[in-house]
């Protein structure tokens, strides 16, 4: 009970919260360039929500059966970069061979996951705090729950703004942004609720 | 134009990586509370950029083309941890201020992005030159949208007060929403500048977090499905 409990408060605090893309400006590339249509966010974020839980799993055994023990810390970077290119790739091909649907909904995200920075950032981020594996999981799949939901918003978001009558100057790229941060501080009205 | 200075004004100009291309995002808003983190951040990345660019352009030869993308992670990789054991070694505050941000430079789109696009197609030289020159637009772009937010969220600039006695720092533009609403602005002028000149619509770029083929308008997240067929 006290670890299910310890779960969703977790949840919480890492999807609303301390949010990925918002406040910790993590995996910004796919979250301004992705979110044109909600369905190709929704696929995307779904995406990242398996690599991410999945990497950080990986990436946590790697670092506490091998890279502590063999004190080879200074080595986190390029073990954990090869381990998440490696496992998006594993992913693609058993995905392809074994379910075919799912890959045709997700497969065209896959390769553009492994340099999404939230990845390779949770698994950093754990590894550099300390956490335990109970910890990491919570952290990780708060992370990718975070991301999944900002970027469907922000799709949202940005399938209305193009009805829209906008200064010449700020269509494109600038209004999204503009959006972007009035979601930011949406966003942090969540900070006065603590646990 | 000589090879090397044209290269260095594409990538502060022509080809601004932040302004125009609209790459490695994820740095450019979360490092730039103050012009100092963004000038650091920006030349860290350009050491990266121009000694990965050198390495890969001479290697460009000998690595098979089906494993080139792991083989520039790989070497990428190298050359983030030696510049973050060189910071953690001398810069300790700024290290402990950029934090996270500097392991995570493996990931930024420019660096990925110049070696499929530059340096596996040209000779070294030209490579280190379009690296530096990428690099230094990078750092321009950050020291510039640090400064603005350090001006209007604590009233100086490289830690010198420069603003009047009276003025009430806006503290939201060191946090999150401000980053976002400074880099708006500043994209927003920068199209008014370019509407002026042309007057058309200046087109739409953006990396959609595929950086091997990001770095022209072809920048579509279909591309891997054609490419198999």
């Amino acid at each position: 009970m006290k670890y299910l409990t310890g779960f969703i408060l977790g949840l919480i605090n890492f999807a609303l919260l301390d949010n990925v893309v918002l406040s910790r400006f993590l995996g910004l590339c796919p979250f301004l360039g992705v979110s044109k249509k909600t369905q190709t966010a929704a696929g995307m974020g779904t995406a990242v929500v398996v690599v991410i839980t999945l990497s950080s799993a990986i990436t946590y055994l790697i670092n506490t059966f091998i890279l502590i023990p063999l004190d080879l810390v200074y080595m986190r970077t390029i073990a954990f970069i090869l381990i998440i290119a490696a496992l998006v790739q594993t992913v693609e091909i058993i995905l392809k061979k074994k379910i075919p649907a799912l890959y045709k909904a997700l497969g065209v995200y896959l390769p553009l996951i492994t340099t999404n920075c939230a990845v390779l950032g949770v698994a950093i981020d754990s590894a550099q705090k300390g956490y335990g594996f109970f910890d990491t999981m919570v952290f990780s799949i708060g992370t990718a729950v975070g991301f999944l939901i900002s970027i469907v918003l922000m799709a949202g978001i940005r399938e209305r703004i193009e009805y829209n009558k906008i200064p010449k100057a700020f269509r494109g790229m600038p209004i999204v942004l503009l959006a972007a941060g009035l979601m930011a501080i949406a966003f942090f009205g969540f900070k006065g609720v603590s646990f | 134009m000589l090879k090397p200075v044209e290269r260095l004004y594409n990538g502060i100009i022509k080809e601004n990586p932040t302004f125009v291309l609209m790459l490695g995002m994820c740095p450019t808003l979360a490092v730039t509370t103050s012009a100092i983190n963004g000038l650091g951040m920006g030349l860290s990345t350009c050491a990266v950029l121009m000694m990965s660019n050198l390495i890969i352009s001479l290697l460009r030869k000998f690595i098979p083309d089906r494993v080139r993308m792991p083989a520039y992670i790989v070497i990428v990789a190298s050359f983030v941890t030696i510049v973050d054991l060189l910071m953690q070694a001398y810069v300790r505050p700024l290290y402990h201020s950029l934090g996270l941000f500097i392991p995570l430079i493996v990931v930024n789109c420019i660096i990925l992005g110049r070696a499929e696009a530059y340096a596996s197609k040209n000779p070294p030289v030209a490579s280190f030159f379009d690296g530096l020159g990428m690099g230094l637009g990078f750092t321009v772009a950050l020291t510039l949208i640090g400064s603005f937010r350090e001006l209007l969220g604590k009233g100086s600039v490289f830690g010198f007060d420069i603003m009047p006695e009276g003025f009430v720092p806006a503290t939201i533009m060191i946090m999150a929403p401000g980053a976002f609403f400074v880099l708006a602005g500043l994209t927003a002028l920068q199209n008014k500048l370019k509407i002026g000149k042309s007057k058309t619509e200046p087109p739409e770029k953006f990396c959609s977090g595929n950086c091997a083929s990001c770095m022209d308008s072809s920048c579509s997240i279909g591309k891997k499905e054609d490419e198999e067929k």
